[in-house]
């Protein structure tokens, strides 16, 4: 059993009266893929956001190598070492690819500046094939270019933890394939990454374990073979009058 | 009690400017710095009707309101509809209406000192004093609060009630939504921006029956409208008044107990307050 | 440093010199115009510092102005002169890292309307403290001449240049301009983005004010409604963005027509200058988005110039 990375405790999270996420508690290994599941509404943005700091949680605690993230902001979360990309890709518009990875590099978990910095950006830009884009501006990059550049400026600051918010959403079958290879290719090189995901050929590809979600509970937790013939997760994606 | 109820009645023409602001920002998106200048427009006008065609400013405000309807909207679909097309962002399209706006104002201002001259303005209309719970208030004060609160209750329950106005709510809460159930947001917005832009001429006339304006007084009224807005929070009728009433009550305490000269450092002060401790407004839920 | 540094280095040397002699080549008028155009220079470059990259539109200069000028006005008899310029960019940073705290944690709008009124604010409680003490305005009696403003200015001006270079290189500059482009992707890059954008906002708060204290001299006698009046803010405002917050030296590309146009206007039509705010400030939304620097950024991708 490998050493445990990422501590999700007791979780929970409202809105006013609508409870998003009820108390939720999962682990997350070294080296490995969690996929984070469950049917749309399900609470697992919520639990991604909280997980990066763009939320506190109402109760529960989340823990990265022994550090409390509940509560805290999120450019603290991104330096103990949480890296994330958005569900809808955000780059910075006016800045040209490799500043857009600069930026990941300069400010992250470990933090690099000048020669250093333009060099590890660099390196992940050739890594993530990047580098025939390299002079062109954002504006103009194809949809999985721009989502590599987000995944680069992610991984730029080396976090312990990456958070992917459907990464692979919205990819054509050919992109699917070359992204599916690229995050095999990351979790290779020992990285942790919790993968929110909706594809099914990625999740039972890629994900060493997952939690699934529904209603803000968690219903599930194992390998994706045993998750995704679990009765309650069937019915929980087609609905109870359909099971 | 003096104090409360000049407070009170100045209150409710406040909320009266700064609902007209409100349904600009909260519909249309439109940060709307020239609305101050509307409003001297707006007073400007039954000002000249009073004083040259002996027109009761009451009755003036059935040819003000339409005509700054039908200005404010000429102003936002030729000025700022192109703008809410460029804007790639809504920070973009603030940035953007910001300094439009503000370019509108000063070249009212400009206009406005050019077209009647620098000076002051102002006219007798019912200055005659009222008896009320044994002070006395002037009679245009009690005439133009309950004015204001006709008008913005009517335009509460239109807002409220009706097909056009659920349209409104809706745009104001999400417009990408909203244009998905068939609203449709351009028309939406321009309604707003106009209407907004009719309610603030209308209370410019209401002001001008008790202050004495001038061109460029507009940006102080704008200000105060803006803070009642902040105070109140976007797109809540009922925190705007209840902030309108809170800034007349605190302007009229300052100015009677402490220095006339003091009045938007007190209304700053309130704003200051509810920045550090309620930045989502009076009735806001804080975020996160 | 590389080629092209050496080469701007060199450059801004040439012009910080010639900028310096014109009271020795320089007619009276000149220089008065020259230390007007410094003035704006100073302020508008340093605006440009924060503004430029966070799109927070600062209508605080005013405000930051008279406080400086307000300093020397109450210093001038018991300091040393040289003493009140950093004094009153001490105090100008302290009220900007205030406000910035009250207010950059906020959307854009709230920042406008809030550094809109701060100058109105203080301007009102200064002369109401002057009405309790009895004073009204005050005398700044110095032996300074308009050419040591002229030239203190110019120093500033080149401090200011200096900062603006370094900043530009640095984590800070670069974090302003991430947040610029997308808050939520800085904080979840790892940026402190409440705590740089105060930290920014420092810079014109002391700029500012240290050049109000500088210019009081020249004004002789210092009452609120002159030391605090509103408009500065907006020509600073106009003439930043006008020559363009892209580059360092945009602000400067700015403030030379416009004065001289200023100039022009209120010396034969002084009631139209509000008019002519107005429209400099609708020919750059809707003409000149980019200010100069975006036109001439646009005519060398378009003349096949590296970028």
């Amino acid at each position: 059993m490998s050493r445990t990375v990422l501590q999700v405790r007791n979780v929970t999270k409202r809105f006013g009266g609508l409870v998003a996420v009820n108390d939720v508690s999962f682990d997350v290994t070294e080296h490995s893929v969690m996929g984070l599941i469950g049917p749309n509404g399900s609470g697992k943005s919520t639990m991604i956001n909280m997980i990066s700091g763009s939320f506190a949680p109402t109760a529960g605690s989340i823990r990265l190598e022994g550090h409390e993230l509940a509560g805290k902001p999120a450019h603290k979360v991104a330096r103990l070492g949480v890296g994330r990309t958005f569900q809808l890709v955000r780059l910075l518009p006016e800045l040209s690819v490799l500043d857009n990875v600069i930026a990941g590099a300069a400010f992250g978990h470990r933090r690099r500046w000048g020669a250093e910095a333009r060099a590890h950006a660099l390196t992940l830009i050739d890594r993530l094939g990047l580098t025939a884009v390299m002079g062109m501006p954002v504006s103009a990059l194809t949809y999985i270019d721009t989502k590599r550049v987000e995944l680069a400026r992610a991984l730029a600051g080396d976090p312990e933890v990456l958070l992917l918010d459907e990464w692979l959403a919205g990819l054509n079958p050919t992109e699917l394939g070359t992204g599916i290879a690229l995050i095999r290719s990351l979790r290779d090189e020992g990285r942790t990454i919790i993968l929110v995901e909706h594809v099914m050929d990625a999740i039972r590809s890629l994900c060493d374990r997952c939690v699934v979600m529904s209603s803000g509970t968690r219903i599930a937790e194992g390998t994706p073979a045993e998750v995704l013939s679990d009765p309650e997760v069937i019915r929980a994606y087609l609905g109870d009058d359909d099971a | 009690m003096f104090i409360l109820i000049t407070g009170l009645l100045l209150g409710g023409t406040y909320a009266l400017i700064a609902l007209g602001l409100n349904l600009q920002y909260g519909v249309a998106r439109i940060m709307n710095l020239a609305n101050g200048e509307m409003l001297v427009a707006g007073g400007f006008a039954a000002f000249w009707l009073y004083t040259a065609g002996q027109v009761n400013p009451v009755a003036a405000l059935i040819v003000i309101a339409p005509v700054a309807f039908v200005a404010n909207w000429l102003i936002y679909r030729f000025m700022l509809q192109p703008l809410v097309k460029r804007a790639k962002s809504r920070g973009a399209l603030e940035v953007d209406s910001i300094l439009a706006t503000f370019g509108m104002s000063f070249a009212f201002v400009g206009i406005m000192t050019w077209a009647f001259g620098g000076g002051y303005f102002n006219y007798a209309f019912l200055a005659q004093p009222l008896e009320m719970f044994g002070s006395s208030y002037a009679q245009n004060r009690v005439v133009a609060f309950v004015l204001a609160v006709v008008i913005g209750g009517a335009l509460w329950l239109w807002l409220t009630y009706s097909r056009v106005g659920l349209n409104l709510r809706a745009v104001a809460v999400n417009p990408a939504s909203a244009s998905l159930v068939g609203v449709d947001v351009r028309r939406a917005s321009a309604l707003a921006f106009a209407l907004g832009g009719a309610v603030t001429a209308t209370g410019g006339a209401l002001v001008s029956m008790f202050f004495t304006l001038d061109a460029s007084v507009g940006v102080l009224f704008t200000m105060k409208a803006l803070i009642i807005i902040i105070m109140g929070g976007v797109g809540d009728v009922r925190g705007t008044i209840v902030a309108a009433v809170i800034l007349g009550i605190a302007e009229t305490a300052v100015a009677r107990l402490v220095d006339p000269g003091l009045t938007l450092a007190a209304a700053y002060l309130l704003f200051l307050l509810v920045l550090l401790f309620k930045p989502a407004g009076l009735f806001g839920k804080a975020r996160g | 440093m590389s080629g092209t540094d050496w080469r701007n280095l060199a450059i801004s040397a040439a012009l910080l010199g010639l900028a310096a002699l014109l009271p020795v080549y320089g007619s009276p008028y000149w220089l008065t115009m020259g230390t007007t155009m410094a003035m704006f220079v100073v302020l508008a470059t340093s605006w440009a510092l924060f503004s430029g990259p966070t799109h927070y539109i600062s209508l605080a200069t005013a405000a930051f102005f008279g406080i400086g000028t307000f300093v020397t006005g109450l210093g001038f008899q018991s300091l040393p002169f040289w003493v009140l310029p950093p004094l009153a960019a001490v105090i100008g940073a302290v009220l900007a890292a205030l406000v910035g705290l009250v207010t950059l944690r906020l959307s854009g709008v709230y920042f406008v309307i809030f550094t809109l009124g701060l100058a109105e604010m203080v301007r009102q409680v200064v002369t109401w403290v002057q009405n309790q003490t009895g004073h009204r305005g005050m005398y700044v009696l110095t032996s300074i001449t308009e050419r040591e403003i002229y030239w203190m200015l110019v120093a500033l001006g080149a401090l200011v240049f200096l900062a603006g270079w370094l900043i530009g290189r640095s984590r800070l500059g670069f974090a302003l301009r991430i947040i610029g482009n997308d808050e939520t992707v800085a904080k979840h890059a790892g940026i402190d983005t409440a705590l740089a954008k105060v930290a920014l906002f420092m810079v014109p708060g002391a700029v500012a004010a240290a050049t109000g204290a500088i210019l009081a001299p020249r004004y002789i006698y210092i009452e609120p409604s002159t030391a605090f009046a509103p408009l500065l803010s907006f020509q600073v405002v106009i003439m930043a963005l006008l020559g363009g917050t892209g580059r360092l030296w945009g602000p400067v590309a700015g403030v030379i027509p416009f004065s001289l146009l200023w100039e022009a206007i209120t010396r034969q039509a002084p009631n139209q200058t509000l008019l002519l705010l107005g429209i400099a400030f609708l020919v750059i939304v809707y003409l000149l988005p980019g200010g100069f620097v975006g036109l001439w950024e646009r005519f060398r991708r378009r003349f096949g110039g590296r970028t």
